[in-house]
């Protein structure tokens, strides 16, 4: 019976300390604890882990921007949008180049979509714009061709630009094209330009490498019997606008230096690309719009979660969004305060059930048990669809009531359509989650408790709110947790029976997913959601202890 | 049977009955009283109807006839919470949500007591059954025995007139069993509670109580002091229960008021005391105690009819000598005989005369 409290650590019989052998001992049954989970563990990373790990990372995800427009986005960072102006004429020459290349490979109106998200309108600009890149540059190509009919010739353009030592150039196009389609671009191209002539006429040579390295790889044609694009030739007479690469050109001997030189004594048109994209649409020269590219242009974007709470990224910072597009602060909240209503009627009800289910005679209890799984094996959506029969307006519930006169047949309730509904229908599609914790627990409270309070002069209520009830608590616990985590995250029943009142954010991330195709906005939603889960758990763990849940024995 | 006097009896059972499942009687009959003050045992086998009596005392079963009365006012209308009987449960029921303390504070709060007269009760009650250290542990944090004071002393705070106890010793070992045992009977008397203890360790209820209800087929057998029960059983059953016992069977071939005369199943003649045989040519079994049988010839009366026996065995416990005889048939009588120095030795194969006092050997029913 003595209480012994030595001080001093104690020693196990080998004179180890007592805590280091005891750590010991337990951890070779923790690894072979673990090799018994092991498979499972693995499942589970696989099927679960990496699922969500991906779901995370698209939430953030935003490379489709500078992958698509690369060189604009690099021109863009010079400039300062609250000057109110247009960015400059360098900002559009690079756009050029990069919305031909997008628009070859159709990538063009996937960015569209995604800066759609934040500034609405510009799905259709790129969609557009996109279809005109061929018409910019012709202006150029018949200008050229007109000065000189060699620069026809496909063939005669390969020879001009190949050569040795354009590799590296050759890999970093490569790149830019694997970034922007998405495959790896591998393959042999049958061209590497010239250093020479990258050195003479690198905007032309950029274009040419692009042009080869498409045409070799994706339309698999032979580089040298294929005409230059038309964004060639535009780069060709960018290239000639600088005085210093022409005085370059006049002392150049390479292949097609000629006609090169013949070209630089012609005229070539004054076509600025700033003037050719006002032109297509004036919201390109909004800075609205360039606003809206610019602070989307880092790989990576908070803009899926402000969005996700009704904030959006403004060049000022983050920002409210207008009244009329706040949307989902409103959903999380209804999401939480439904779950919780729809957790404290499964308490309500599946309490008494349970206690009865723990104390009938097992005969009695059995058949009760079954009524209680019966739900289990009927089909959610057939369950959720027979309440849609019960609820609407012509239903059974109403006609009951109005039969029997306690509701006028002019104002039969609503219960469908709206929160009620989802309330009523989840309650019951929930409430097994409530019972068979709930019973499991109670099922292991002996009887003696009771008699024991009572025979300690406790009444029949007493004797059951402080002996009882605090012994069944571990298992409302464990039914609550079950219950509103389910619920939090529930779909078909709120999108049956829900309306629009009645819906749920995963109705919402559902939306995004499969219709809006949103799916960086939708991996944001269920981030939040899991992390307000977690947040959930964290803080009903500090409360009640999560020790304190049990599931049964 | 033994009873006690008229008129003052504090618990009392009258022709009580008892079924469960409305076919068979797991008690019969059933008549009791108990005066205030007194350690009654109810000693029984195994299913004998003993838990069954003491929940109907407590209120958690209803007696299907017959009337139980407490302090002479029948039970049946009073809700278990409002008789005030503490009560120890056979797996103690400490409430396991809460501390010693709080187990102990709650008879006196549901009877709304103010909180330092409440904190003074348990403190005495828990410092009465040597527990005073452990008010902040929970009943896990106990040992069997620590827990077992513990319901002790939770039945006791709110100063009951009765205790009931269902083999609260059950789960104990020999050791803390029998200090256990002490203590309580201890606590009891200094108390001056009335207390119905369970047990079927029939010991426990020889060395603890005032007197003893020997319970078997859903009735008491005997109801008798201790020493009384054992020297002067009622029946064969109560013979057999309590303590060691050796028993011959015959048939009663002469009878007066406080002799007969026994032949036995071999054909020797003995002589025994009538208890519950009243004519001559009834079956009987006789039953006499190992430690009053006498191996000694010279120390019997010369009247005394003696038998021949055969020792099978004999076993050196210390302080006694048990030697198994074959007696009249029989190979299992038992003789336990003191160590003394005058004491001889038998050696197995030795023929000896055994006999005894003609009232130490019982003739009970067949
Ligand atoms: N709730 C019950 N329902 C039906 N039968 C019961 C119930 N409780 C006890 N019995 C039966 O009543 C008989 C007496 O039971 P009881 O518990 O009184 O025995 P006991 O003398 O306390 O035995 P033990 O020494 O084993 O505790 C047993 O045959 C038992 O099977
Ligand atoms: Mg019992």
């Amino acid at each position: 019976m003595s209480d012994t409290t030595d001080s001093g650590p104690m020693l196990a019989a080998d004179g180890t300390p007592l805590k280091e052998s005891l750590g010991r001992a337990l951890r070779r049954q923790k690894i072979r604890a673990l090799a018994l989970i092991a498979p499972l563990l693995l499942f589970v990373l696989l099927t679960f882990v990496i699922p969500i790990v991906s779901m995370l990372v698209r939430s953030v995800e935003n490379q489709i921007v500078s992958d698509t427009l690369p060189g604009t986005i690099a021109a863009l960072s010079e400039w300062d949008s609250t000057q109110g102006d247009a960015p400059s004429e360098d900002v559009f020459q690079n756009l050029f180049f990069d919305m031909f290349n997008a628009a070859e490979a159709k990538e063009h109106t996937k960015l569209g979509t995604r800066l759609n998200y934040e500034n609405t309108g510009l799905a259709s600009l790129f969609r557009t714009s996109g279809r005109s890149m061929d018409d910019i540059g012709e202006v150029f190509q018949d200008a050229i061709e007109d000065a000189d009919a060699r620069f026809e010739d496909g063939a005669f353009w390969y020879e001009m630009m190949s050569g040795a030592g354009g590799d590296t150039l050759l890999a970093d196009r490569r790149t830019r094209w694997s970034a922007l389609t998405g495959d790896n671009m591998s393959g042999d191209v049958g061209f590497a330009p010239s250093q020479d002539i990258a050195a003479l006429l690198p905007i032309t040579t950029a274009a040419y490498t692009d042009f080869a390295i498409w045409t070799a790889i994706e339309d698999e044609d032979i580089v040298a019997e294929e005409d230059p694009w038309e964004a060639v030739y535009a780069a060709l007479a960018v290239d000639l606008r600088d005085p210093s690469r022409v005085a370059a050109i006049a002392s150049y001997s390479g292949a097609g230096a000629d006609a090169l030189q013949a070209l630089t004594a012609t005229e070539m048109p004054d076509l600025t690309f700033t003037e050719a994209f006002a032109d297509l649409d004036e919201d390109w020269v909004s800075p609205d719009v360039w606003e809206t590219v610019q602070v989307y242009s880092p790989n990576y974007t908070p803009g899926y979660f402000l969005n996700s709470v009704d904030r959006e990224l403004t060049i000022d910072g983050v920002e409210a969004r207008p009244e009329n597009e706040q949307l989902y602060i409103k959903l999380f909240g209804r999401t939480l305060w439904m779950s919780l209503i729809i957790t404290s009627s499964c308490i309500l009800l599946g309490y008494p059930v349970a206690w009865l289910l723990a104390n009938l005679p097992v005969r009695t209890a059995n058949v009760l048990m079954i009524l209680v799984l019966l739900p289990f094996w009927t089909s959610l959506l057939v369950r959720t669809s027979a309440w849609k029969v019960l609820l609407q307006q012509q239903g059974v519930i109403n006609e009951l009531l109005v039969w029997l006169g306690f509701v006028d047949d002019a104002n039969r309730l609503i219960l469908m359509n709206n929160s009620t509904g989802t309330i009523i229908a989840m309650t019951h599609i929930l409430l097994p989650f409530m019972i068979l914790p709930l019973y499991s627990v109670m099922k292991t409270i002996p009887p003696t408790y009771l008699r024991a309070a009572k025979s300690l002069g406790a009444t029949n209520w007493t004797a059951f709110w402080r002996v009882y009830f605090p012994q069944s608590v571990p298992g409302i616990g464990a039914g609550s947790i079950l219950v509103f985590i389910l619920a939090i995250g529930y779909y078909i029943t709120p999108e049956i029976v829900g309306g629009t009142d009645g819906v749920f954010i995963s109705n919402r991330i559902a939306y995004h997913i499969s219709r809006s195709l949103n799916w960086g906005l939708a991996a944001a939603l269920g981030t939040i959601l899991l992390v307000l889960v977690l947040a959930l758990y964290w803080v009903y763990d500090q409360i009640v202890g999560i020790d304190n849940v049990k599931l049964g024995g | 049977m033994a009873q006690t006097p008229e008129g003052e009896a504090f618990v009392e059972f009258e022709r009580v009955q008892k079924s469960y499942d409305g076919e068979t009687l797991v008690v019969k009959d059933l008549n009791l009283r108990m005066p205030k003050g007194e350690f009654l045992t109810m000693l029984g086998p195994s299913g004998s109807g003993k838990t069954t009596c003491l929940m109907m005392l407590a209120g958690f079963e209803t007696a299907t006839h017959g009337d139980i009365r407490l302090d002479g006012k029948s039970i049946n209308d009073i809700p278990p919470h409002k008789r005030g009987i503490g009560m120890v449960f056979q797996n103690y029921a400490l409430f396991p949500h809460m501390t010693i303390g709080e187990n102990l504070a709650f008879p006196l709060e549901v009877r709304k007591m103010g909180k330092s007269e409440r904190d003074e009760k348990v403190k005495r009650a828990l410092d009465m059954v040597e527990m005073g250290a452990f008010g902040n542990r929970r009943p896990a944090q106990l040992s069997g025995g620590q827990q077992q004071r513990v319901a002790l002393a939770r039945a006791l705070v709110f100063e009951p007139e009765l205790v009931l106890m269902d083999e609260p010793l059950g789960a104990l070992d020999k050791q803390l069993r029998e200090k256990m045992q002490f203590e309580i009977t201890d606590l009891a008397h200094n108390l001056g509670i009335t207390t119905v203890y369970v047990t079927h360790d029939q010991t426990e209820a020889l060395t603890m109580s005032d007197r003893v209800a020997v319970f078997d087929d859903g009735r008491i057998q005997q109801l008798a002091p201790p020493d009384e029960l054992y020297e002067a059983p009622q029946n064969s059953f109560v013979a057999q229960f309590i303590g060691e016992n050796n028993t011959l069977s015959g048939v009663v071939t002469q009878i007066t008021d406080d002799k007969c005369l026994v032949r036995l199943d071999s054909g020797e003649e003995i002589d025994a005391k009538p208890v519950n045989v009243s004519q001559v040519g009834e079956r009987t079994t006789v039953s006499i105690r190992p430690e009053r049988v006498e191996t000694n010839k010279e120390r019997l009366s010369d009247d005394a009819h003696t038998l021949k026996a055969e020792v099978l065995e004999f076993i050196y416990m210390g302080d006694i000598f048990r030697t198994r005889l074959r007696v009249a048939n029989s190979e299992e009588f038992i003789v336990k005989t003191r160590n003394a120095p005058d004491q001889p030795r038998l050696r197995p194969g030795e023929h000896i005369e055994i006999g005894w006092l003609p009232e130490d050997c019982r003739a009970l029913d067949a």
